[in-house]
């Protein structure tokens, strides 16, 4: 247990020299450049015009069915690491299960095409 | 000395910043290079020079810039929510660093040898995300927040084929490390890599990558021409560095992927030459000429034809890729190519 | 103190406060950012118990997954605030009581909690053994096998998930053109031109 920590140690540590550099980066211009804020600078860019509206407005439902989408299919990908880590262990079961999940899967995958959900317009 | 080093815990935390440095510096110096390299290879495309006024052709260009950089005001608009605004370039230059964490440079070469290596770098590259998506939404203007919806769509979209890509090389290993990885593909050199029996994946990883990097042809969450500079539009200074060191290690990582993924690593083409971390730093230049090559010669993708090809042509195809190579591994076609067990896991 | 108990109460610390802000902060996407802080926490406490897999597939799957759509669906919420707040100290009450209910519920099921003489035993018995097998491969021997039904059961509520995904928000514009890229592709360049002798005079 405590050598698998250890494995990871350098994740954190590499993390944290990453945030610190990252940091050290912003400061820098914090410090040494100068700040003459003024309306027109630190107004949101516009092609010149005054902006109308705030700018988080309501978008395409389509980014929410891509996104419910990919939700899935990283489920499914999900489920394949552990079975192609343990490939030769799981036997033909094992192999023959995980094509039936992939089957009804594409089922779906198929329905999706079908009904034309794939399709950005 | 040495105890002191390996045995108390202080001592094993510096050593460790200590490599840390050691992968970190080199690969922002490299970077500084790779980005005047980039520049050039984009000129010479075009019949221009490049960049060749700053020390001898040009080469000190990167530092000249990272100098202005630093010396620019950082603006922050108006109706920014400060702490995301400065969250989001932050996220996305330290996630593209964190991946380098678990990449082997040379047989034993890795600062972390995790069992998931793999794993972890899709996990980070699939956070990678939330810096364009928050950076764009804490401009509170119009163009980055567009930008950062359309980015979003397509490197979730990207990511999935990149996973099943992954999947298909994880069968014939057996193991999610990319020691193991690399070590299965050691045997007669150059023929005995991944690329042969995993060909069309190569360039589907390829492909998928600079979409997922937000590289030309893919780039549309910058599209100068529509959205004037996407999610960036309303950064400045070090902020927008942190943005484009990011998006640039992200691509070296990328090439890095392949090198180690299909092209084995740190494996010399030749049976009689020594392996080493030349090789692999060899292969990661020539991928990352080939990323910028497409980005001189490529026109733009529209962005639905963009969704058309991530959706309906590389994920069934991945998926078709990965049903093959269980079937080919499973019933030990191809004299075993698809299966190589006995290393590793 | 060693380093496995620092990283525990680290983590800990980490969800805890994550899940806190989530609850609290004012701003629907700030809410959203310290869920995120609260799944990286928990994927840390997964590590800690050595589940490597579970970790990283936490930070692929809600934070990298669920987390953008939920952001997605955040962002672009109008919410009045001023509402929100009023809203809030009308339901007080009714939230108070059902909290109370909550947590008496947890007391007592905490209270009479208790295992199985064999549960432990029974356990340990499926799973292979940690120190020859790793995480993601022990997973991988008990999923597609042992656990059949239950693993083509979740196949099947993907099915059905995506199924609803596109019932509730596909929605076919009318008013655009779609583009057939195989039929651009396949087109007959014969077919396409045509060469016509336009007479003077006459027109086609």
């Amino acid at each position: 247990m405590e050598d698998l920590l250890r494995e990871y140690l350098p994740i954190v540590i590499f993390l944290a020299v990453a945030v610190g550099l990252g940091l050290v980066l912003v400061l820098a211009a914090a410090v040494l450049a100068v700040r003459h804020p003024d309306p027109e600078k630190v107004s949101a860019y516009e092609c010149g015009f005054n902006a109308f509206d705030d700018a988080r407005m309501k978008f395409d439902v389509r980014f929410y069915l891509v996104s419910i989408l990919f939700i899935i299919f990283d489920l499914e990908i999900a489920f394949l690491f552990p079975w192609a880590v343990a490939f030769k262990d799981v036997g033909m079961i094992g192999f023959w299960s995980m094509m039936v999940f992939l089957a009804v899967l594409t089922i779906g995958f198929a329905y999706e095409w079908k009904k034309g959900a794939l399709e950005w317009e | 000395m040495y105890e002191f080093f390996t045995t108390t815990n202080l001592g094993i935390a510096l050593t460790i910043v200590g490599q840390v440095l050691l992968i970190v510096v080199p690969l922002l110096v490299a970077l500084a290079f790779l980005l005047y390299y980039d520049r050039k290879v984009w000129a010479a495309v075009q019949m221009r020079r490049g960049p060749n006024v700053v020390g001898a052709f040009g080469l000190l260009q990167s530092f000249a810039d990272f100098l202005k950089y630093v010396l620019k005001e950082i603006v922050v608009p108006a109706g920014a929510d400060k702490f995301v605004f400065f969250l989001a370039p932050m996220l996305s230059f330290v996630l593209a660093m964190v991946a380098w964490a678990v990449i082997p440079f040379n047989d034993r070469w890795v600062l972390a040898d995790v069992n998931v290596a793999i794993l972890f770098v899709f996990a980070v590259s699939s956070l990678e995300v939330y810096g364009v998506i928050m950076g764009g939404w804490a401009s509170n203007s119009k163009y980055p927040f567009l930008g950062s919806l359309r980015s979003a769509a397509q490197m979730i979209s990207y990511e999935v084929s990149i996973g099943l890509i992954i999947i298909g090389v994880i069968i014939s290993t057996g193991s999610m490390n990319f020691g193991d990885i690399v070590r299965a593909q050691d045997g007669a050199g150059l023929f005995s890599w991944y690329w042969l029996p995993h060909f069309p994946m190569v360039f589907l990883f390829l492909i998928s990558a600079m979409a997922e990097t937000n590289r030309p042809p893919f780039d549309l969450p910058e599209a100068e021409s529509e959205l004037v500079a996407g999610y960036q539009v309303e950064y400045s200074s070090t902020p927008f560095l942190l943005f484009m060191i990011g998006e640039y290690v992200a691509i070296v990582l990328m090439c890095t992927l392949v090198s180690i993924l299909f092209f084995g690593g740190w494996l010399s083409p030749i049976e009689a030459i020594p392996d080493g971390a030349l090789w692999l730093i060899l292969k990661i230049f020539f991928f990352f000429t080939i990323f910028a090559m497409v980005k001189a010669i490529t026109p733009r993708y529209r962005y639905d034809q963009l969704m058309r090809i991530g959706w309906k042509v590389f994920l069934p195809l991945s998926l078709i890729w990965v049903v093959l190579v269980a079937f080919f591994a499973q019933y030990g076609a191809f004299w075993g190519t698809y299966a190589r067990w006995t290393v590793g896991g | 103190m060693t380093v496995a108990d620092f990283a525990f109460y680290a983590f800990a610390v980490t969800t805890l406060v994550g899940g806190l802000f989530t609850v609290l902060a004012r701003n629907p996407v700030h809410s959203v950012l310290w869920l995120i802080m609260a799944f990286i926490g928990s994927a840390g406490l997964f590590v800690v118990l050595g589940a490597e897999f579970l970790a990283m597939l936490l930070m692929i799957v809600y934070v990298g997954a669920v987390a953008v759509l939920f952001l997605f669906v955040v962002m672009m919420l109008d919410v009045d605030f001023a509402e929100l707040k009023a809203g809030m100290a009308k339901y007080m009450p009714l939230a108070l009581l059902i909290a109370v209910v909550l947590l008496m519920q947890m007391g007592m099921i905490y209270g009479t909690w208790q295992f199985a003489d064999g549960a432990e035993a029974a356990r340990r018995a499926v799973t292979p053994d940690m120190t020859e097998v790793e995480n993601t491969a022990a997973l991988g021997q008990l999923i597609y096998d042992d656990y059949f039904l239950l693993f083509q059961l979740s196949g099947l509520v993907l099915l059905v998930a995506m199924i609803g995904a596109i019932v509730l928000t596909l929605r076919h514009r009318k008013d655009i053109k779609r583009q057939d890229v195989l039929a651009q592709m396949y087109r007959d360049p014969a077919k396409a031109l045509e060469l016509v002798d336009v007479k003077p005079g006459q027109g086609l």
